[in-house]
């Protein structure tokens, strides 16, 4: 990895040259909650102005720019007992992210291992993440920030730069030579020992910035042992089974496949569409028989994909602590909270 | 100054007739089939003979006995089934459906020679390789039989490599009686056969009560050196699997020696969409068909 100070001054220049020829994405205002704070959303923006990279944390992940809630895998052209089938995968140009924090990299490389892993690859996800120039930049943790815990407050690839803000300039992590081949564009500098010096002192401050720990300690294990436990039930009492939790979380890629058909029988479509383990029919099979009737077996089994069966297949948990489902839980229901119950620590 | 970053195209160079899974294409490929033939089997039940239209796409076509196949109609759905037939005859294969929901309604009211969609095969299948030589037990219960009949043709077309073969079928009364033109041929083959059923009806003079009682009434007569070489293949409801295999692990017969094939609404089949995850194991990719022992390890399998 390449190492360069910008000067913030100089980062619009960076800002122009990307957008001059591409889509940008980056994350901006769109509101304010019942408290005046800022409401932020990853969309696309015509105009350097437009651009919050102080930012907090988005309410909804990027991941409608590369995972759609619906989209289309194929259409089909009807012909008497005959059709014929076109698959495209909804993409025919790059696009940037330009302020993207670390958790919401490190959601993408976990998707990755799934999606792009050696059994069926997914082309509608490939398709996106090929053409995707990720701009990353450092965040300060909020009151529902857990990606220490995680291991995702850093991202260590699967950008092509990122920024970290050190007052007058940015320190930027120069990762691919896409990226690298645009920097050199525009007027940088080999940082000096004082940037590293004020790098580390940055991290250093930000780490005790956290306030939300989970501890994950044996936690497959233990979520083994506790398969039966009643918080369980006591969690599922709570929860609504509304699938906000898995709408707003940047790792869940779960999904349902439904086909239409046009008014004149003339064509159809095939359309996917995200969906939430936590919905009532989403363990259901033909017949009527539902593997998980009750809310807290789906609560439980979010629980078990994310921080156990994920772990045993990839080493890392499912999950990247960006604290989105918590905070946008209408019953209250907390990532850190659930693991602490299940752990039988005082919450 | 540039900076436009490439469009990179990914399936450049990667058009082609054939994928293997891990290619890209693999993932929408479907191939265009036609129904031959519709048997009524009950009145809930027929058998779909759905044959690969492209010839070379249909030799290359094979399976093991135990996977399945997506079925799409387009516009209408798809929907995961497990192949009914035997594996030597690749792509043209039959499909044992229960009209159950709004996608096999509608495949009832089609006619021969319209067209599908067929992706696959997917899965796992019973390690038929393995049980060479060995006394194979094949339970079914009810629609159970559907995926049983593909291991039951490779063990009639291949009756020399095994030992002594019982096929144990039960359902709820007579009625439901799924492929009763075969069961002179499976006699012939040298299969035991033996059926139960839960309420018998005024011409039923076979044996009425659960699948269990007529597996006791078998087990009474056979040697412990019967079930030291045995392997059982069990097909049907979840709540069968604990009482058939219960029962079988009682005789001795090891965990890893039964093998049974769970039920999952798949919506890819390809471990994606995660419709049918078992904690985060993919049915669709390390099942349908799984040791007991596994199934016994796996949260809420059954």
């Amino acid at each position: 990895m390449l190492f360069r100070a910008l000067k913030k001054e100089d980062l619009k220049r960076l800002y122009d040259l990307l957008a001059g020829s591409n889509m940008i994405v980056a994350p901006v205002q769109k509101g304010q909650d019942g408290n005046r704070a800022p409401i932020y959303a990853f969309e696309e923006v015509s105009g350097f102005g437009e651009i919050h990279l102080d930012y907090t944390s988005t309410k909804i992940p990027a991941k409608r720019f590369f995972m759609p809630f619906r989209e289309t895998m194929a259409d089909f052209r009807m012909d008497g007992k005959d059709w014929g089938k076109r698959v495209g995968f909804n993409i025919d140009r790059p696009f940037v992210f330009f302020g993207m924090h670390a958790c919401d990299i490190n959601a993408l490389n976990k998707l990755d291992k799934v999606l792009l892993g050696s059994h069926y690859p997914m082309p509608y996800y490939a398709a996106k993440r090929n053409n995707m120039f990720i701009v990353g930049i450092d965040c300060r943790p909020q009151p529902y920030c857990f990606c220490r815990s995680m291991g995702s407050d850093t991202a260590l690839h699967g950008f092509d730069l990122f920024l970290t803000d050190l007052g007058d300039h940015y320190f930027v992590e120069v990762l691919s030579d896409t990226a690298f081949n645009i920097i050199r564009q525009i007027t940088t500098r080999e940082p000096a020992e004082s940037d590293h010096a004020l790098y580390m002192k940055m991290v250093s401050d930000k780490n005790k910035q956290f306030t939300l720990q989970v501890n994950t300690t044996d936690l497959t294990k233990i979520l083994d042992m506790e398969f039966q436990s009643d918080v369980w039930k006591q969690w599922g009492e709570k929860c609504f089974s509304c699938g906000t939790c898995a709408n707003v979380c940047p790792t869940c890629y779960c999904y349902g496949v439904d086909e239409s058909v046009e008014m004149d029988l003339s064509r159809a479509r095939k359309t996917k569409f995200l969906y939430a383990c936590n919905l009532i029919d989403f363990a259901e099979v033909a017949g009527g028989h539902n593997f998980r009737p009750e809310s807290h077996t789906r609560l439980k089994y979010r629980y078990y994909h994310k921080h156990r069966g994920f772990v045993e297949a990839y080493e890392e948990s499912l999950c990247v602590g960006c604290g989105r489902c918590g905070e946008s839980c209408l019953a209250g229901i907390t990532v850190p909270e659930v693991i602490a119950s299940v752990r039988g620590e005082d919450i | 100054m540039n900076g436009q970053i490439k469009f990179r195209d990914v399936m450049a160079g990667q058009q082609r007739k054939h994928y293997r899974r891990n290619d890209l294409g693999a993932f929408e490929q479907t191939f265009k089939a036609e129904i031959t033939a519709i048997h009524r089997l009950t009145d809930l039940e027929n058998l779909f003979r759905i044959q690969i239209v492209d010839a070379e796409d249909r030799s290359m076509f094979t399976f093991q006995p135990g996977q399945f196949v997506i079925l799409e109609l387009p516009g209408i759905g798809e929907a995961p089934f497990s192949i009914s037939s035997s594996p030597s005859r690749h792509g043209d294969i039959e499909l044992c459906i229960r009209r159950v929901g709004s996608l096999t309604n509608f495949l009832f009211r089609l006619e021969r020679g319209t067209r599908v969609g067929i992706r696959g095969p997917f899965g796992t299948g019973f390690p038929m390789e393995q049980m060479h030589g060995e006394n194979i037990l094949l339970i079914a219960g009810g629609l159970g039989l559907a995926p049983l009949r593909s291991p039951i043709s490779y063990v009639q077309e291949n009756r020399n490599l095994f030992n002594s073969v019982d096929i144990i079928y039960g359902t709820k009364d007579p009625s439901q009686l799924l492929f009763t033109y075969q069961y002179d041929m499976w006699r012939a083959d040298d299969v035991n056969l033996h059926i139960i059923v839960e309420k018998g009806d005024p011409s039923w003079e076979g044996p009425v009560g659960m699948i269990t009682k007529i597996l006791e009434e078998i087990f009474r007569n056979r040697d412990a050196g019967y079930f030291q070489n045995a392997y059982a293949i069990v097909c049907g409801p979840p709540v069968m699997f604990k009482f058939v295999c219960n029962l079988l692990n009682e005789r001795d017969i090891p965990m890893q020696k039964m093998f049974v094939s769970l039920e999952r609404r798949m919506h890819c089949g390809m471990a994606k969409c995660c419709r049918c995850n078992v904690g985060s194991t993919y049915i669709c990719l390390k099942g349908p068909v799984f040791d007991y022992w596994s199934v016994m390890n796996l949260k809420e399998a059954i």
